[in-house]
């Protein structure tokens, strides 16, 4: 059987009636849904074991931080990295990005550049557009050739010793494009800047090796892998970590503190301040444990299969218009694609009325849209409850859109 | 009622006022924040009255429409009186049912209308 065959009874909102169709979830990029185990992990853990971590000195407290600690070491062994200390928990990806981009905000001086990608989410472009202007830095960013990737040799020549740091996402989430991360951060690192990698649409979908890909940061969202909303990882390198200071202070990031000063708690907890998602924290390790029992490699290649059969089966509709790589194997598992004299939100809501649900407009990548000229896409991802019927589904009510207004 | 109306595919497909005037007196465009669709108005004003005005923008069906019909309602209408029109006037002639997350698309061509009329500058 299928893999999507398979899992899709361990989700229970898939059994949902949607404008009177069952409903087919293609916006998993957006957000994922979440199996019964996620659910049930973060409701167990809120009727039995609820309480603040760290320095509760009571049974639900030490259970609490047992639950919380445990599943940074879950995300740790997920994505390879080589200790404790450098996975730290954010909110989001977002929040990932913005901690770094705020803690290297002092260290930067007028003439220094910080170097993005043409395809970058507003979340890893806005952070380093604030600190840029803030500290009369220079923003650069890799242009995107022919609608659909990075050149290499686009990343040498825009590199150079002023830049302080090179932000890029892993996978683009809108083209799918798989970028050449690791050769990136070594041209990167060669120029002497760190590297942030954005992976929000690569860690739900491929296996993980952080410390063999060698970026000094690595960031990603809980809730686009399963987990619940809330809660994101920030990887990162645990000698680069050290040199950092905390652009966030409050409780739980100290050692010990005076009226006038404090001293920083270790790693990872220093970038932790104030109370963490705690439950979201065990939702999270829940969702790794589903994702490793079904193997990543093997998700990969389930989300392959599908990815190839969306591609020819919208290229085969009239009118339709497909972006990004049209190699599934260098593609992630998002299809952005237009429908001739169709808007994408008329198209997304025409779609909805079927009980079918996928993304419209410009997905929070607005230099990319211009780039590619248009004003938004209509954008169709997968995860590993997919089934090949839903995207069957699609396709057939795409080939009828073009009628219906 | 339907999402996608009559009036509103009616509009869509053969807008009556869609383009541009020579010498307008008052102009404005502005996006939608939600889709980043851009929605610009051209209005020509004669005697305290809208004389003309036409829309341009690439735009979703509800937008277009939206435009449409309230440069309808706005033509010969004195400027205090075009720019009292909002949701609701396009809405009731719209007959649609437009859902929250649509309601931006319905509102910013009054908006773009109202920019004009207060003589707006255009964001770049």
């Amino acid at each position: 059987m299928n893999m999507g065959d398979a899992t899709r009874a361990d989700f229970p909102i898939l059994t949902r009636i949607v404008n009177g169709y069952p409903l087919v979830y293609l916006d998993s990029a957006a957000s994922s849904q979440k199996p019964a185990s996620v659910i049930e992990a973060i409701s167990g853990f809120y009727e039995q074991q609820n309480a603040n971590v760290h320095r509760s000195i009571h049974t639900l407290g030490e259970e609490a931080t047992e639950r919380y600690e445990a599943a940074r070491d879950s995300v740790r062994a997920f994505i390879g990295a080589r200790a404790r200390p450098e996975v730290i928990f954010t909110r989001g990806t977002t929040e990932g990005v913005n901690v770094v981009a705020r803690a290297m905000a002092p260290t930067l001086r007028p003439g220094d550049e910080v170097l993005v990608t043409e395809m970058e989410h507003h979340s890893n472009l806005i952070p380093w557009q604030m600190i840029c202007r803030e500290r009369g830095a220079r923003l650069v960013a890799v242009p995107v050739r022919d609608g659909v990737s990075l050149e290499l040799a686009d990343v040498e020549r825009l590199l150079s010793e002023r830049t302080r740091i090179a932000a890029f996402a892993h996978i683009s989430n809108v083209l799918g494009t798989i970028n050449p991360v690791a050769r990136m951060t070594e041209l990167a690192h060669d120029a002497g800047a760190l590297v942030l990698v954005d992976g929000a649409q690569a860690v739900p979908h491929l296996a993980l090796d952080v410390a063999a890909l060698g970026a000094d940061f690595y960031v990603f969202s809980g809730h686009k892998m399963l987990g619940p909303t809330g809660i994101g990882v920030l990887y990162g390198r645990r000698d680069v970590l050290e040199r950092l200071e905390p652009a966030w202070g409050g409780s739980e990031m100290i050692k010990e503190v005076w009226i006038d000063h404090a001293q920083w708690n270790d790693l990872p907890w220093r970038f932790e301040p104030g109370t963490p998602p705690i439950a979201e924290a065990v939702g999270l390790h829940a969702a790794i444990e589903y994702l490793d029992k079904l193997g990543m490699t093997r998700v990969t290649a389930h989300e392959q299969e599908l990815t190839a059969l969306c591609l020819d089966a919208l290229a085969a509709i009239p009118g339709v218009t497909v972006y990004g790589p049209r190699n599934p194997e260098m593609k992630g598992a998002v299809v952005a694609f237009n429908v001739a004299g169709l808007h994408p939100h008329d198209g997304a809501a025409l779609l909805d009325q079927r009980g079918i649900a996928i993304r419209a407009g410009h997905h929070c990548a607005q230099p990319l849209m211009k780039r590619l000229g248009i004003s938004g896409t209509l954008r169709a991802s997968f995860s590993v409850y997919t089934t090949a019927a839903d995207v069957e589904r699609l396709a057939s009510a795409v080939g009828a859109l073009a009628n219906e207004l | 009622m339907a999402l996608y109306s009559d009036v509103i595919r009616e509009r869509f497909r053969r807008p009556r006022f869609r383009g541009t005037l020579e010498a307008p007196d008052a102009v404005f465009e502005d996006v939608n924040p939600l889709c980043g669709d851009r929605i610009r108005v051209e209005c020509r004003v004669a005697d305290g009255r809208i004389a003309d005005a036409r829309f341009t923008g690439d735009s979703c069906a509800i937008a277009a429409a939206a435009a449409d019909v309230l440069i309808e309602l706005a033509l010969g209408r004195t400027v205090e009186g075009a720019h009292a029109l909002g949701v609701p006037d396009v809405l009731e002639r719209l007959e649609a049912d437009i859902r929250p997350a649509r309601m931006k698309c319905v509102a910013l061509p009054i908006d773009v209308l109202h920019g004009a009329l207060d003589g707006k500058e255009v964001a770049r």
